[in-house]
């Protein structure tokens, strides 16, 4: 067959498909997230049909894919909210990184993966999935609740600290000496810091450079842009997916209201791809033997999260329910888990079975989180009956 | 009154205040600017039982109702002294002849011998409103008289 009307076919098979997961996922009301890896999973290397076509395609699309995630993870928050956050919730913020990049990073180390990939492997733990999670609170109508505020602070420090992670990560998976990945953690933490401060004084200058009130204009701009940076970046060796949120955290106010609105259906469709690749490239057969140790994670990392949400808001003086669903909101992993996991995987230095085990963590964690956030409620209010109601329940005479 | 304000990243911003009652009441502002009525259940200020999504007309026409009740609690205070004289308040249908029409044009004072000491719009009173004042659809009239000249002037309001 004509390579092109091969390619053409297979993609258009694929999206379409994914089409029917995400419905399918909206109707039992999950992320489809962990549907886009199985299916990924039943395609590609060691699935049942192998697609050859459209593999350049989908490849560069799962870069863009990555780079438009953490363009848009960087829009989610102005630089005002991410300092305030930091100064107003880093106890909480320390206490989640803690608990929650340990067991990945000790789990990693147990299994002989070094410390790369203990590096890797916290970070897969540690990153709550702040789309599950702004989903779950808002599905659930818990915006107004007073545990909400604590539950975004964390999702905030957690962005923060991406962007110091993610050159870390990249220059170990680069290989590159203690004194080179120094210096390459310097530069991006002093980035870090100008964007910040760039964005706060002057944030309007980088928006209206790309801002347009022509919605055509506006996403050429800020998608030229975003590549162009990303592409920088990765030329400069620190990770193209940092260029791309710095580029994000820089843009403020109105402008970056508007552009998360424009770009999300793109967003949507080259993340799709991305996490389809990501499943295309884990072998299935590799998945049931690290199954055992993905659930022993899940089970353990969302014990530890829960216990972060708790903590947090209980110093801020939230009541219990409050604090059980504040931890449940967190539980979830998703995207950038697998971005993390992605960029590893890519960098060739891990072992296979690192893929295999971060998307069988994923499954469950993008599956079970945002139903622990739903039933959290009544199984607390089930515990704590029998010691309160009864008695409240005869001086109301209800 | 001591109204909460706390800032919900990437969302917008929540204001809110305990209610002698015990529960928590108050707004949701969005950032893309939509607005939301919280209130928390009975048993528990953290969780909210009902956040309710209300257009700008809606939450204007909210604030119209709480504050013309204020008002004319008031009212009735400082009336109370005199037997016979009566507060009462008027909605303007969309409907009404008199909707976009200046409130001289209703004549209600010669007509009924009511007194309009305020209007309420979006939230804000106008005290003592002249016969040019514009009357919207929305706006809440609030009327001082005795109770036939009310009833009198609610018949105006509506059929002209």
């Amino acid at each position: 067959m004509d390579p092109l009307a091969l390619t053409l076919i297979e993609l258009g098979a694929v999206v379409f498909c994914l089409g029917m997961l995400a419905r399918l996922a909206g109707r039992i009301g999950m992320s489809p997230i962990p549907l886009y890896l199985i299916g990924g999973l039943f395609f590609g290397a060691g699935g049942l049909v192998k697609l050859e076509g459209m593999h350049e395609f989908a490849h560069l699309s799962s870069e863009i894919g990555v780079i438009l995630l953490l363009l848009m993870l960087g829009l989610e928050y102005t630089a005002a909210e991410l300092v305030t956050g930091l100064r107003r919730s880093w106890q909480a913020g320390v206490l989640d990184l803690v608990l929650n990049f340990s067991p990945g990073a000790i789990l990693a180390i147990l299994l002989g993966w070094g410390p790369v990939g203990a590096m890797v492997m916290g970070g897969v733990t540690y990153i709550s999935s702040s789309g599950i999670a702004a989903k779950v609170i808002t599905d659930l109508g818990r915006i107004g609740n007073r545990e909400t505020p604590v539950v975004l602070s964390i999702l905030v420090f957690e962005d923060l600290a991406m962007a110091i992670y993610l050159p870390i990560l990249t220059a170990t998976l680069a290989g590159v000496s203690f004194a080179v990945g120094l210096q390459t953690v310097g530069i991006s933490l002093a980035v870090v810091t100008v964007v910040l401060l760039v964005a706060l004084r002057h944030g309007h200058h980088v928006s209206k450079a790309v801002h347009s009130e022509n919605s055509e204009v506006f996403l050429l701009n800020l998608l030229g842009a975003a590549l162009l940076v990303a592409g920088l970046a990765a030329a400069m060796q620190v990770s193209a997916a940092v260029g791309a949120f710095m580029l994000g955290i820089a843009i403020s106010g109105a402008t970056a209201h508007s552009a998360t609105r424009i770009l999300e259906p793109l967003r949507d469709l080259f993340a799709a791809i991305f996490f389809v690749v990501f499943g295309l490239n884990t072998d299935p057969s590799t998945i049931p033997p690290v199954l055992g140790w993905a659930l022993l994670l899940a089970l353990v990392t969302a014990a530890t999260k829960m216990l972060t949400g708790v903590w947090a808001a209980k110093r801020a003086g939230i009541g219990l329910p409050g604090r059980f669903r504040a931890g449940a909101a967190l539980i979830a992993r998703g995207e950038f888990s697998i971005v993390i996991a992605g960029l590893a995987v890519a960098s060739g230095v891990v072992p296979p079975d690192l893929a295999a085990l971060a998307t069988a963590y994923v499954l469950i964690m993008a599956v079970t989180g945002p139903l622990a956030a739903r039933f959290v409620e009544p199984v607390v209010a089930m515990l704590r009956r029998p010691a309160k109601s009864s008695a409240v329940r005869t001086a109301d005479g209800v | 009154m001591n109204v909460d304000e706390t800032d919900l990243p990437g969302l917008g911003r929540r204001k809110d205040f305990m209610t002698a009652s015990g529960r928590r009441i108050g707004v949701v502002e969005y950032r893309e600017g939509q607005t939301e009525l919280i209130v928390s259940t009975w048993d528990d200020p953290d969780t909210c039982q009902a956040s309710i999504p209300l257009t700008a007309d809606e939450a204007a026409a909210l604030g119209n109702l709480l504050g013309g009740q204020r008002l004319a609690m008031q009212l009735s205070e400082a009336h109370r002294e005199v037997p016979g004289i009566v507060t009462r308040q008027f909605s303007i249908a969309a409907d009404s002849p008199f909707h976009n029409q200046p409130m001289g044009k209703a004549a209600i004072r010669t007509r009924s011998g009511v007194s309009i000491v305020a209007i309420m719009r979006e939230g804000e009173v106008l005290p003592s409103p002249g016969p040019d004042v514009v009357l919207h659809p929305g706006d809440l009239l609030v009327a001082v008289g005795t109770q036939e000249g009310l009833d009198t002037a609610a018949r105006i309001l509506r059929n002209g």
